[in-house]
């Protein structure tokens, strides 16, 4: 049979399929039926959610592959798994696990201060966090197959992950309106590719798909996001830190579809008990930020 | 001819994109109300559990069996799923078709595929080979009934179908710029 796997088509595709949906963080088997049951499109396995490798400190890596493949075995939806920014090796031991996506996380210690992974090499997707479009583009030169913004992980505030999305989605309506002369002025300003960022200009969104991360707690979080103009949300901390994460998480599930019916956010937002507790980013010294990685 | 796109969660504006394309009216489905007046329904690729469950908690199960009775309905991997009547494993199903379907047949995502298929029924006006996009791909393990083949791998496999106005891809037409399976919907619609 004459079939190629691989391609882009399919690595970018299978982001399409997320669509809609929210993709959560998830340390055990136990939690991904969870989270499965709970609606959820994905999940992403992870030894620790942010909000503990915030509490723990230390170096935090890729999880133990034992751990990854408990949570592909327990559910029938794509898992995915994070390795450090720039730890190509990392990323090949997840692709030999079968894992769906690779996300190239910033809420990992890097492993590179310059260069992230070549992703063309691959035949698993990658997505990557991105705060601007310049950045937004730079991974998709790369290869990522999907888009996240980045917001700032395990802090329960979503006022970065706004920030983030505002600033990818404003500069993209901005060079909208842009006479095509000064585009390549504005490619190498951002940093961004040029032939990426007339793509962008001619679709008027990312070549590929754009979800929100980072801070998104409740489900009227999550809905503005979607507002916002992004293709889907991840709840890393947010779920399983709160009072009754099963409930919570099928309220976020719901949201998400219903984002712009403002009956159904109040419905869905009684009674989810407490949620995380969090962290007000406005008060967090710098170097306990975690956005500013990625190059 | 107003085609409505399922829009619980999926690639549901790919289709509205297309469907418009080519001169549909278009509208995205999340409640019972909004079939309402609709020449046929798309269910798009997504995760069939959360299609599945979104389409419970708000009502839309007997809504979709009651609207397949009578008008056109085109399921797209996850939505060709949710048309079964078999899935073989516990998950909301709309059970309209009369086939039974693997889930992720192929493997998992790295072993998602591109391929060219012939399909005869929508290869009359234009030759062309239709090139599909299988991602985490269900395969229709058996048509019965009333259901029959449109589609096969060259190994025999299916991955398309036809029972009456029901029509079942394993593949993605709205990833691509080949319109033909969407005009042949709307003829199906019509």
């Amino acid at each position: 049979m004459e079939t190629t796997t691989g391609t882009f088509a399919v690595k970018a595709g299978l982001a399409q399929m997320l669509k809609g949906g929210v993709i959560m963080d998830v340390v055990n088997a136990e939690q991904a039926k969870i989270a499965e049951e709970a609606g959820a499109c994905a999940v992403m396995a992870l030894e620790r959610v942010p909000a503990d490798i915030r509490a723990q400190g230390g170096v935090a890596r890729m999880s133990d592959p034992e751990l990854i493949l408990k949570i592909m075995e327990s559910v029938s939806i794509p898992v995915m798994a994070k390795c450090r920014i720039g730890h190509f090796v990392e990323a090949q031991i997840l692709e030999s696990l079968g894992v769906d996506y690779i996300d190239e996380s910033e809420v990992l210690t890097p492993a590179d201060e310059e260069h992230h992974i070549y992703k063309h090499d691959f035949k698993v997707p990658f997505v990557c966090g991105a705060r601007n479009l310049g950045e937004a583009l730079r991974r998709v030169g790369e290869g990522a197959a999907m888009i996240r913004t980045k917001g700032e992980a395990g802090t329960g505030d979503v006022v970065e992950a706004v920030r983030h999305a505002r600033t990818v989605l404003g500069e993209i309506r901005r060079i909208q309106n842009l006479p095509t002369e000064e585009l390549m002025a504005y490619a190498k300003n951002i940093g961004a590719p040029f032939e990426l960022l007339l793509q962008t200009v001619q679709l008027g969104k990312l070549p590929v798909v754009n979800f929100a991360a980072g801070g998104i707690a409740t489900p009227a979080d999550a809905a503005l996001m979607m507002q916002l103009g992004v293709d889907g949300v991840f709840v890393g901390s947010g779920i399983f830190k709160s009072g009754d994460p099963a409930k919570r998480a099928n309220a976020i599930v719901k949201a998400v579809t219903h984002f712009k019916d403002a009956s159904i956010l109040a419905e869905v937002s009684k009674n989810l008990g407490e949620p995380m507790v969090g962290r007000n980013i406005s008060q967090m010294p710098e170097s306990e930020k975690i956005a500013g990685r990625g190059w | 001819m107003k085609i409505g796109v399922l829009a619980l969660q999926g690639d549901f504006a790919e289709h509205i994109a297309m469907l418009r394309r080519i001169g549909a009216e278009t509208a995205e489905v999340r409640l019972p109300q909004h079939l309402e007046g609709l020449n046929g329904l798309i269910i798009p690729g997504g995760e069939s559990t959360t299609i599945g469950k979104m389409a419970v908690a708000y009502g839309l199960i007997d809504a979709l069996r009651q609207f397949g009775q009578t008008q056109a309905i085109w399921g797209t991997c996850a939505g060709a799923i949710f048309l079964s009547k078999d899935a073989q494993r516990q998950q909301p199903l709309l059970g309209l078709m009369d086939i039974t379907v693997e889930r992720n047949a192929f493997g998992r995502q790295v072993d998602s595929f591109e391929a060219d298929l012939h399909i005869p029924a929508l290869q009359q006006a234009d030759p062309t080979p239709y090139h599909a996009i299988f991602i985490r791909a269900p395969l229709i393990e058996s048509v019965n009934g009333s259901a029959q083949i449109l589609a096969q791998l060259t190994d025999g496999r299916i991955v398309a179908a036809l029972q009456g106005k029901l029509l079942a891809t394993s593949f993605h037409p709205e990833l691509t710029a080949d319109d033909r399976f969407h005009r042949y919907f709307l003829r199906l619609a019509q």
